[in-house]
Parts: structure tokens; sequence; C-alpha cells
């Protein structure tokens, strides 16, 4: 009986602590102790690091987007088409967030690049790419693949600089 | 250590017993059974098996050789999980002469072929009960055509094609009087008939159309199957009841040695049709067509159909007399050899279509069945399976010159040679089989690797689950001398005739999603922004969108009990995979699944006052649980405003 006991305990501590430690990989090695205070969700601030995410240009088959200057009226014009059936449900063009984020300002807060390769690689970008990572945490949406043709994501970009009123 | 190892040893000696005595699969599965059934996770089955659903009226899709169930397709039953026959856009498929009728006995199928080989675009599906033909496209495995067949009962003969699914035929098996004569049962005889319908389908868009009905005597056709190569011009059917029995079948329609085999040249029907020869009569038949484009199912009342009457159209139609009631009625891949299966004779006859053709030309007949010439018996006939089993019914083929016939009295499948009819093996089946299958056994170009009976008795074979059991179904690997048995399991509803085809053939064309942007759904909405309610009269027209993960709009006000209310769901993702749900508390219709980029429109009609909360069905996303609204339906007449919106909140403390 007591034998018994005691392997019940043993068996109880060892899932406790199994349950500690798998709170967060990195964490792991930690101190449970400090296990409280220390929340792997919450990214810690680092301004390099936002910079880093700010110049990166994502996962996918756009590395050089040549911009136009002044912007394309025509594709403007259809990106707007695009953004009303395909993105408007989630999207806001001001910087409230609806589902996703508002768009004003986006075209500041991420390489051209990144946004069509985020728009047209949408499943490789949520799963590997930190921005897009970390713009799920706080959503708690998987964007949806949307399938814009490279054509459609260009314009969507047209729109989002005059959004942002660029020229 | 000693107590317990003493009673152990006892349930390890009593299990071990037991299993000898059992007669059971687990004595007769051997060898490496289980490795050559298993797909890994992620891996994919090498074949996909469409499996008729019987009196569930559908069609199953399982995985070969795992046996997995991958799919129900709605054919001729409504299916209130997605809205089929409910929804607006469907409603018409299921469209009757007498009305909407939910529900059906789908008995046989046929993948479509060009030159014998299945060509993996169409599955045809017929309707034993309401006789009628459906066509499944297999891009989308959705149900896109079905059409009622007049001067019929009992659709059993059926939907079986012709090498390029030039046609698709229907045959009665319960003879009735054409059109809707009021006569006496007793006059069967004279009044009653059977009759052979050739649908022609059109070669590009599958379209179906009656391109003419032989009227034969009143008899019942019971299967049949269209010839191959050599025998191209030709459609066999068999049947049973040429005593021409109105009452006690059982006994009455098994008086007679030998009913026949109905050999039909389509190639001399059709013929006989472009040249008049046929008769254009009044007969009223349901036409039922979903447009892929405006993702729209209408139905059409045709008036009339062309029949072909064997008197006027001499060399059109011989009869072979086939032994005790057949059943199953199938032609080897070569086109040489008809086997007909008598349910009740001991032997399996195999009918030559060279001698067939030989005795036609020597005029070697026997009389004739009510004007039909009758060849002689052994004038059309190759040879004779004999002893091979009690009860065959069904026959399919393999690519090494062997036949594979089921035995439903004993219980088994019999493997034969076409070349001397030599029976070669058995093997035993858990219970009854009824039909089988051997993927493309029925074309040209059969697989030789594997073969899946249907069973029509289930018993032990499963945990128990009450009186009623899912009917169970056994692969068997057919590469080697000797069938093995691989695999047991369950199915849905009763199967009867089945096809399976290479995954290869179709997997690669399967529609995905639908383009939103050539969405031609007439209440199609483009974007949340054009949301909207619009009220004519007592109608309200709801145009919605869904996304993950909220509906638009999903408050909506100032509708009345008894509106007609319509809810047009557009689906605005474009990815695979994401079909969101629609259903309404107490609505009586059904819920929805609405794919990504389609529109779909449920009715509700509220009968009572108060609010109705909408919501999404199927688990969308990690917010899928908000997906939801509020319907407020107020007393009839009084003045609710008309309101609706998505994401407005008021202050409304003031409000009562």
């Amino acid at each position: 009986m007591k034998q018994v006991h005691l392997l019940a305990s043993i068996v109880i501590t060892s899932l406790l602590i199994y349950s500690c430690g798998s709170g967060s990989d990195s964490g792991s090695q930690s101190s449970s102790g400090n296990a409280a205070g220390d929340s792997s969700m919450v990214a810690p601030k680092d301004k390099t690091a936002d910079q880093a995410l700010t110049d990166a240009k994502g996962k996918g088959k756009f590395t050089e987007v040549k911009l136009t200057h002044p912007l394309d009226k025509a594709m403007l014009a259809k990106g707007k088409a695009v953004y009303d059936v395909k993105c408007s449900a989630c999207h806001k063009v001001t910087g409230e967030k609806l589902v996703g984020p508002g768009w004003k300002g986006v075209t500041d807060r991420r390489k051209p690049e990144w946004i069509m390769n985020f728009v047209t690689n949408t499943d490789e970008m949520i799963d590997k790419d930190p921005a897009a990572q970390a713009m799920l945490e706080q959503c708690m949406v998987r964007m949806p693949n949307q399938h814009l043709s490279d054509e459609e994501a260009r314009d969507v970009l047209e729109f989002m600089r005059d959004n942002d009123g660029k020229n | 250590m000693k107590r317990i190892f003493l009673p152990l040893c006892l349930v390890a000696s009593v299990a071990f017993v037991q299993s000898c005595k059992m007669k059971n699969t687990t004595s007769a599965v051997k060898g490496d059974a289980d490795s050559k059934v298993y797909v890994a996770p992620g891996k994919y089955d090498e074949y996909y098996n469409f499996v008729s659903g019987g009196f569930n009226g559908q069609v199953s899709v399982y995985g070969l050789p795992s046996g997995r169930l991958l799919k129900l397709i709605p054919v001729f039953a409504v299916f209130p999980e997605n809205g089929y026959g409910y929804s607006e856009e469907t409603k018409a498929m299921l469209n009757t002469t007498n009305g909407q009728i939910p529900w059906d006995d789908q008995h046989h199928l046929d993948l479509s072929q060009t030159n014998g080989e299945q060509d993996g675009r169409w599955l045809f599906a017929n309707a034993n009960n309401t006789p009628r033909i459906a066509r499944i496209d297999l891009k989308t495995f959705k149900t896109v055509e079905i059409l009622q067949i007049p001067n019929s009962a009992g659709n059993h003969s059926s939907p079986f094609i012709t090498e390029n699914t030039e046609y698709v035929v229907a045959g009665t098996r319960f003879s009735v009087p054409l059109g809707a004569e009021d006569v006496p049962i007793s006059s069967f005889k004279q009044n009653f008939h059977s009759t052979a319908s050739f649908i022609s389908v059109d070669k590009n868009s599958g379209n179906m159309s009656i391109a003419f009905q032989i009227v034969l005597p009143g008899m019942n056709l019971d299967l049949s199957h269209g010839g191959k190569g050599p025998s191209h011009d030709w459609f066999f059917f068999s049947s049973y009841n040429t005593e021409q029995a109105y009452t006690l079948l059982e006994v009455n329609a098994s008086q007679k040695d030998k009913d026949y085999i109905v050999a039909v040249n389509w190639k001399k029907a059709e013929e006989y049709a472009k040249a008049g020869k046929g008769k254009k009569v009044p007969a009223d038949y349901a036409h039922n067509t979903y447009d892929e484009g405006k993702q729209t199912a209408t139905s059409v009342i045709e008036h009339d159909v062309l029949l072909l009457d064997p008197k006027d159209c001499p060399d059109m139609i011989y009869m072979i007399p086939c032994p005790k009631s057949p059943h199953g009625c199938d032609i080897d891949p070569s086109g040489e050899y008809i086997v007909g299966s008598g349910k009740l004779a001991a032997l399996i006859p195999v009918f030559s279509f060279s001698k067939i053709i030989k005795a036609i030309g020597s005029k070697q007949f026997e009389g004739d069945f009510q004007g039909i010439p009758i060849i002689k018996y052994e004038a059309a006939l190759y040879g004779e399976v004999q002893k091979p089993g009690l009860g065959p019914l069904h026959t399919e083929f393999d690519d090494k010159g062997n036949a594979y016939t089921s035995m439903f009295l004993s219980s088994e499948v019999v493997k034969w040679s076409l070349k001397d009819l030599k029976v070669l093996d058995r093997a035993p089946t858990y219970y009854s089989v009824g039909h089988l299958m051997i993927p493309g056994g029925d074309t040209r170009k059969p697989s030789g690797k594997y073969l899946v009976a249907y069973n029509k008795i289930t018993k032990d074979r499963f945990l128990p689950t009450g009186p009623e059991l899912a009917q169970s179904a056994q692969l068997y690997d057919i590469s080697g001398d000797k069938m093995q048995l691989l695999l047991d399991y369950p199915t849905i509803g009763e199967p009867h005739y089945a096809q399976a085809c290479l995954a290869s053939l179709i997997q690669d064309k399967q529609v995905k999603y639908y383009d939103i942007n050539k969405n031609g759904n007439e209440f199609v909405t483009m974007g949340e922004k054009k949301a909207n309610v619009v009220r004519k009269g007592n109608r309200v027209d709801v145009y919605m969108t869904a996304i993950r993960s909220h509906l638009v709009p999903d408050n909506i006000e100032g509708v009345f009990v008894g509106d007609d209310i319509y809810f047009h769901v557009t689906n605005l993702e474009q990815d695979w995979d994401i079909p969101h749900g629609f259903a309404i508390k107490n609505n009586p219709n059904a819920e929805l699944l609405i794919m990504p980029g389609e529109t779909v429109t449920l009715k509700f009609t509220p009968q009572k006052q108060g609010i109705y909360p909408f919501y999404c069905t199927d688990f969308c996303s990690a917010l899928h649980q908000e997906m939801s609204g509020y319907l407020r339906v107020s007393p009839k007449g009084s003045n609710t405003p008309l309101k609706f919106g998505t994401g407005e909140t008021a202050d409304t403390s003031a409000q009562k």
C-alpha cells in the first residue's frame, strides 16, 4: 500500500514537472521558479528586432518589386476592386484592426516585397516568416489565402501605397 | 505471482481453444495482408472506389486498398448537412413529374469511358424507384444532372454505358402500361411493357437526352452491359419473369427453365430512329441540370419521347435463352463473351458474340417471344461453367483472361478461366456476397490487382450495433493464382454495384475553390460592401458574406412572422478546404455548407416572433465560435424598421 502510494506520488510529480517544463521550448532549461514571470507569448521589446521585421522581404518569389512614381492609376483602380471583394472583409483602410490589422501605414511597416510575398504565398509565410507569425499571435486568425494572382497582388500594393499617401 | 500466472494461463488457453474452433476470418487472413492495405498517414490510396448507396440514395467514395471512407455524394437523397435538395440552388435537382422526390434506391454506377477505357470525367448513377439517371462531375464530386425516365418503373438495368459513353441506358424492371392508362393488373400480357431507353450523352458537356425508347414485351429487365470491341454496337440486358407473372413472382416467375438475354443492336436502333421509324409520343419527365457557372439547378419538364417498336425495326433485337432467372449480364474485356448468371442455376452460361452473329445470319431461331426472334441456346452458347457454386449473381474480369463470379447462396467468389471455363479458385465471403468489383472490371482494360466483394449479410463481422448493422465489404488481392482476403470494412447504405479507377485519373483535376470573380450566381455578394437586405412584399433577400470569422450582415431587424427570407450566403474565401456553414435556429429547412467562392441560398419562413441566432456550422478558425449573428423577427403588422449591419453598436440604454 505504502509502495503504491509512493509510486503514484512520483508519477503525479513527474507529470507536474513535465507540464511545467513543456510550457516553452527555449525556457525548459531555466529554473521553474521563474516560469510564472516568463511568458514566451510576449516578445521582448527590442527595437533592432522590430527594424529587422520591417526590413524583411519575406519568403516567396518576389525579391525586387519596382515601384512606380507617380502611382499607376490603372493599377490603383484594379487594386481597389480586389480589395473590395477579397480583402475588405478583414482589413480596414484606417489603422483600426478588424480581423486583421488596418492598412494605414502598412507600406511603412513592411517592404513591398514582403507584402506581395505575404499575399501570394500566404501559408508558407504564416508558417515561417517571423513578422507574419507575430501578426498571427496578435490576430489569432490565419490570414486566408485569397489566391491573388501576381498581378492582383501588385495592384493591391498600389492601392495600399495610395492609401498611405505615397506618390 | 503464482496466483496471477495461473488465471492468465487459463485465459490464454481458453482463447486459443476458442480461436481454433471458430471459423472466422482470423483463420482466413494470411501472411502480409496488413501491409498490403496499410496506407501510411499522409499517403494516398491507389484507387478511388465509388460505391452505390442502395436505400440511402447516395454514392459513397472510398480509397482502396485502405477501405477508408473519403466522401458521401448526395445524389437522389436530400442531404441536410450541406443543404443538397434544400437550398434554393439545388432543390430543382430532385424535381420529378410527381414533385420533389427526396429519396431513392441507388443501385448501380458506371464511370464514363472513351474507347472502352475509363476517362475519369463523369460517374453515372441510377435511381431504381422513381426511374432516374444522375451524372456526377468528377472535378467537383457534385451531382450535376438528373434525368427522369418515363414509361418505366424499377430502373434497375441502368446506368450502364456504351464504350465511348455515346449512350447510357435505362431498363424497366417492373413492366407497366405506357403512359398512364387505367387497366386491370390482370391484363399484364396485353397492356404491360418493359422499355429499354437509350440516353445520349453529349461528348463535351455530358448533358443527357433520351434518344429513343425500345418497347419490349412485359417482363423484368434486370441488368445490362454494353458490348466492347467487336460487339461495340450491341447492348445486352438480362431478363426474368418472361412468364409474365404479376402476382407471387417468387413462384410464378420461376416456372420456365430459361429466360432471356435481350441483345439490342443499338447502332441499328439509332439508324431506325434517324430514318423516322419511331413514333413520338407524349410523355412528361423532368430534366434537371446544375449550371456550374450560375451555381444553380433548373428543372425542365420534357413532353415527348421517341418510341421504337421492334415490329417496325427488323434485325434490331434478339432473345438469347438463358437458364433460370438470369441476374448479372457481363461482357468480358475482349467483347466476345457474354456471361449470364442464372440466380437459380447450377451453372454459368457463357455466350459467344461471334456465334450469336453467325446464328442470326443463318437464322438459327427457335420461335419468337411476342414477335422477337429467339436464337437457339446452343447456337449462341460458347460453353457452361459447371458446378461453379450456388446462386451466381455477377461477374467481373481481370487482365489475365479470368472471370470472377459472386455466389450469393454459397457465400463465395469463384474465379474461373474464360479460355476453358474451368474453376480455378474459390474464396469465402462474409456473408452472402451480392455485387463484386474489380477496378475497370467491366471495361476493356481491367486491373488485375484487387477485387471487392459487397456482402448483403454482416452478422458477426463487426462490433454489434443493435439489430441494424452496416453492410460489410471485403477486399481481396487477386494478383496471384489464389485470391487472398486482405480487409474487411463496413460501408454506408447498401452497396450494390461499384466502380473504381486509378486515383491518378482524377485526383489532379479536383476543383479546390471557386473563383469568386467568376461566381455567376444571381444572388452573389461581391465583397462585404455589397452586403444588403432587400424587401419586396413579404419576400426578403439577404445578401450575406462569410469569411473567417464573421458574417455580414450579422444583425438583421425589420423582418416579420410569415416573411419568406432568402439568405444568399457568399463565401468570400479563396482557399481550399475552407467552407463555411450557415444555420438558423428553429429553421425547419436545413443548414448549408458553402464552398469557398460559392453562393448558396437558404430559405427561412419564421412562424413565430423572436430573436433567431444564426451561425457558421463548419469549424473554420480559432474564432469560429464567434462567427454568428442575430435575426430579429417581429410580429406581423408591426413597424420595426428594416435595419442590418455588422460591427455597429449603439448606445441602447434608453431603448426597450
